[in-house]
């Protein structure tokens, strides 16, 4: 019954203000964006890192090949984040 | 190396090939920037300009912070290393955030200037340097040359 009435009031702000609405909305789902945007990175570079640590403990004399590898790894599976970042700031602040 | 522990123990001395990796593109980042400034200029004027620069610095700062990162801990242990790079990564977005937060009310800044330039700077420079990276491994001791020249000798 709260539930329901909370709907009510939310749909009563949205018919008094819609463009007010609209901004929260993207603000609201911007930080939704860039929370789940960062998800995918973190398990990939946690991923590139795990690998890449147990092909260094094996084969210490190709380290710095792996090494190499798993920085450009790393970089490039950060940029996902980035961009989700910048979605976030156009949406939130431009 | 079969014991499991003696992959969180064992460490790496030596070159730190991710700073040799992060300092060609700390260099061909320099060459970049004023190419991106004066396309972001053409397209957002002086506030594109400005945020533009800030943008390829960030980028860069990025970079080294995560090369001196995984090349200081690598000393260490190779499981300190992994914590860092996870941890780093966290702290590296936090810093950006942080960057581009208390900077956006600035009269200098133009928002979509920064984010793109943001995007372009690091995707372009982890492409040029794959180019170089990807030459080297796959050719080692070679160096790629910019000519085309086809070796002919026999």
């Amino acid at each position: 019954m709260e539930a329901l009435a909370k709907i009510v009031v939310k749909a009563a702000e949205v018919a008094a203000d819609p463009a007010a609405a609209k901004n929260n909305a993207a603000a609201a789902s911007a930080g939704y964006a860039y929370g789940l945007a960062a998800i995918g990175p973190g398990i990939g570079i946690g991923y590139i890192v795990g690998k890449a640590v147990e092909a260094m403990a094996r084969q210490p004399e190709a380290a710095g090949m792996v090494r190499t590898t798993m920085f450009l790894g790393i970089a490039f599976t950060e940029a996902l984040a980035l961009i989700g970042f910048v979605v976030f700031i156009l949406l939130k602040f431009a | 190396m079969n014991d499991p522990s003696s992959l969180f123990t064992s460490q790496l001395s030596g070159d730190a090939p991710e700073v040799a990796v992060t300092r060609h593109m700390l260099v061909r980042g320099l060459i970049a920037a004023p190419v991106l400034v004066l396309i972001a200029s053409f397209i957002w004027g002086a506030d594109g300009a400005t945020s533009s620069a800030f943008g390829c610095a960030l980028v860069m700062l990025n970079f080294a912070l995560a090369a001196a990162l995984i090349s200081s801990t690598a000393r260490i242990s190779l499981g300190l290393m992994m914590g860092a790079v996870l941890f780093g990564y966290l702290i590296r977005l936090g810093i950006i955030f942080a960057a581009v937060v208390l900077v956006r009310n600035m009269s200098w800044i133009s928002l979509p200037a920064l984010g793109c330039t943001i995007i372009v700077t690091h995707l372009g420079l982890l492409f040029w340097e794959l180019r170089h990276v990807s030459a080297t491994l796959a050719y080692p001791g070679l160096k790629p040359s910019s000519g085309g020249e086809a070796n002919t000798s026999s």
